[in-house]
């Protein structure tokens, strides 16, 4: 299967620290993989690497055949890699549509001129991207809340909004920070067909950061772990379950084996 | 599809529309009431009567609260929607009445253009109507917005208000001192250039007495910045404004480009501020450089924290009240008690302690301004309520 974002041999360091070392991943096209490990793994630092908001220290990100790994956020963005956020980042006080709205940016055309004579180009774009995010709003199954200011939604259906927000992007891989921190078994568990729907309905690869093993385990086709900004393991979900390194990165090393 | 299409519109939406309907109506009648009164009423009136509209609410003074209004919705769009603080806005009104001190004056006497002036052919210099210098001074602005921007807006809040703050200094001194640039004359110093070119009307030539006239004139540049600002907030590039204000991570994350987007809100903001810059010129004549101090800068800010950032009414409410009250209230209120009591205290002289408290009085009882913007009142009394959206849940 093509890869739809390649990352290779990336290496961040911030000072003395070495957060992410030499990592190399990918995304393959269509399909969900997990990137797994303790707290401080470097699990969001390589996030941020792969939608430009860290430049790493050496290594590539290529995506669609092209080298993103130096453009500023916006264009790779608009290239199509999507995210959310691990602590929820919507615009609280921008209604949930107008919070879809802004991510179709990069694709609407309106200047400033055309926006305040409301040329009918303008006018027919605005119309268009209105239903847009009315139906992004309902495929993810928050279109009443359409008109709702964002802070005043549920923190579940405020999660839902970052995905219908990082859909409008059109995006061709999608980043998920996360997505069911603070979530119950039950809501997890919706939100586990909620991915499958979202990569089989828009097409889109996805990657998960994930905490909630039962989540990951069944979602994914493919598990990565960090561990101490370096990736110990990658394989299926039953390999990496019987990993003695994994086990060993979750729960430690017990006395006898350290000497 | 089809359900979506027949959803009908949140209520808060065309709510919304209605009041900003109600709004605009009410700013159209008043201007027309006002214009009447002033323009036919005023001289019928008797004597005694007019010497206290005279004294306390001469058309001049109306005139300049509308300069103020003008620029300060210039101010609303980068500090009330794209939330970039400005602190030397003065910039753009300084540059902007250089513009009508350069094209539509006497002042390059070496050349000799009239383009639709109203100015005699004989007169040398350059001679623009004052139609075309409203969007030739309202674009340099623009420029120098683009240009001052360009390095400044990578800067983060407070950082930004202090660099903002030092070119809203040297802009006014390079007029200042621009008497003799290489042995080039572009401000004239000190002594400003004076006078401008009357604003010409089909049939008329307004001249710096015919207030009434420039009233009008006046509300329509008003109208056109009220037009301006509520378009572009419910377009593209106000959605990502007020994105970039509420977060401007997650803004670029979602395809926003920063540097563009705060640049275009600054380039609106300035050729706001170069509008009313040239009508600024035009109402006293003239332009000065010792007039663009900083307090121009600090006055148009408590204009629009006071009215209400982010909503133009509000905005709009709050310059007429505190230019007002800076120009004609304060001074009449002054000789009005010093006549009563036979003191001599100058009340105009204590402006600054009044704006000052009154903002102090704001941020602790009102912070979200006379006339808020609906966003806003709900984040600015947030404070009070610490237990929500702490962690983003409830």
């Amino acid at each position: 299967m093509p890869s739809a974002l390649v990352a290779e041999n990336i290496l961040v360091k911030f000072g003395g620290l070495t957060a992410v070392n030499s990592v190399s991943f990918d995304i393959p096209t269509g399909g969900i993989v997990s990137l797994i490990g303790p707290n401080g793994a470097g699990k969001t630092t390589f996030f941020n690497v792969l939608t430009g908001l860290y430049k790493p220290t050496s290594g590539t990100v290529m995506f669609g055949g092209e080298e993103i790994t130096a453009r500023p956020p916006h264009k790779i963005a608009a290239a199509g890699v999507a995210r959310t956020f691990q602590n929820i980042r919507v615009f609280g006080l921008m209604t949930a549509e107008e919070n879809v709205m802004v991510a179709m940016h990069s694709h609407l055309k309106a200047g400033i001129l055309g926006t305040i004579f409301g040329t009918p180009r303008q006018r027919r774009e605005e119309r268009e991207s209105h239903e847009a995010a009315r139906s992004l709003l309902e495929f993810v199954g928050i279109g009443k809340w359409a008109g709702e200011y964002a802070r005043n939604l549920s923190y579940g259906d405020q999660r839902r909004l970052e995905v219908a927000r990082a859909l409008a992007l059109k995006p061709k891989v999608l980043l998920l920070d996360e997505p069911t921190a603070g979530m119950n078994p039950q809501e997890s568990k919706v939100f586990i067909d909620f991915v499958y729907r979202v990569r089989d309905e828009k097409q889109v690869s996805i990657l998960l950061i994930e905490h909630d093993m039962s989540v990951v385990m069944s979602v994914s086709e493919r598990v990565t772990v960090l561990d101490q900004g370096e990736k110990i393991a990658e394989g299926t979900p039953a390999e990496i379950k019987s990993n003695q390194r994994v086990i060993e990165a979750y729960l430690g090393k017990s006395k006898g084996e350290k000497a | 599809m089809e359900i979506v299409k027949k959803r009908t519109k949140p209520t808060s939406k065309s709510a919304l529309a209605k009041s900003q309907r109600k709004w605009a109506s009410g700013f159209i009648i008043a201007a027309i009431i006002i214009w009447i009164f002033y323009t036919f009423i005023m001289a019928r009136l008797p004597d005694a009567l007019q010497s206290v509209v005279q004294n306390w609410f001469p058309p001049t003074a109306l005139n300049e609260a509308l300069v103020w209004v003008i620029c300060a919705l210039g101010l609303n769009i980068v500090v009330g929607y794209a939330g970039l603080l400005d602190l030397g806005f003065v910039a753009f009104w300084a540059i902007g009445g250089y513009s009508a001190g350069w094209f539509m004056s006497a002042f390059f006497r070496q050349a000799n253009i009239h383009v639709f002036s109203s100015a005699p052919k004989s007169l040398p210099g350059i001679h623009l109507s004052f139609w075309m210098v409203i969007f030739v001074g309202g674009l340099i602005c623009a420029l120098f917005g683009i240009i001052i921007g360009a390095p400044t807006l990578r800067l983060k809040s407070d950082y930004l208000a202090l660099v903002t703050l030092g070119f809203g200094e040297i802009i006014p001194q390079v007029f200042t001192n621009g008497e003799n640039i290489a042995g080039f004359n572009m401000s004239n110093g000190t002594k400003g250039i004076s006078p401008v070119d009357n604003i010409g009307v089909p049939g008329k030539s307004l001249g710096p007495f015919d207030f009434s006239w420039k009233f009008f004139i006046f509300v329509l540049l008003t109208a056109f910045m009220v037009f301006i600002s509520l378009r572009l907030r419910t377009g593209r590039l106000g959605r990502a404004w007020l994105a970039i204000r509420e977060d401007e991570l997650a803004a670029s994350m979602m395809g926003v480009p920063l540097m563009r987007t705060k640049l275009s809100a600054y380039a609106v903001g300035a050729f706001s501020g170069g509008i009313g810059g040239v009508a600024f010129a035009t109402h006293v004549n003239g332009v000065f450089a010792d007039r663009f101090n900083f307090s121009i800068s600090i006055i148009l800010l408590a204009m629009v924290v006071l009215g209400g950032m982010g909503n133009v009414w509000g905005v709009m409410v709050g310059a007429l009240l505190i230019a007002w009250i800076n120009s004609t209230g304060l001074p009449a209120f002054g000789d009005l008690v010093n006549n009563t009591f036979n003191t001599q205290i100058n009340f105009p002289s204590y402006n600054f302690l009044l704006f000052g408290g009154v903002l102090v009085l704001m941020m602790l009882f009102k912070r979200e301004g006379m006339i808020p913007e609906s966003r806003l009142k709900a984040i600015l009394h947030e404070a009070d309520d610490t237990s929500t959206n702490v962690e983003g849940g409830h």
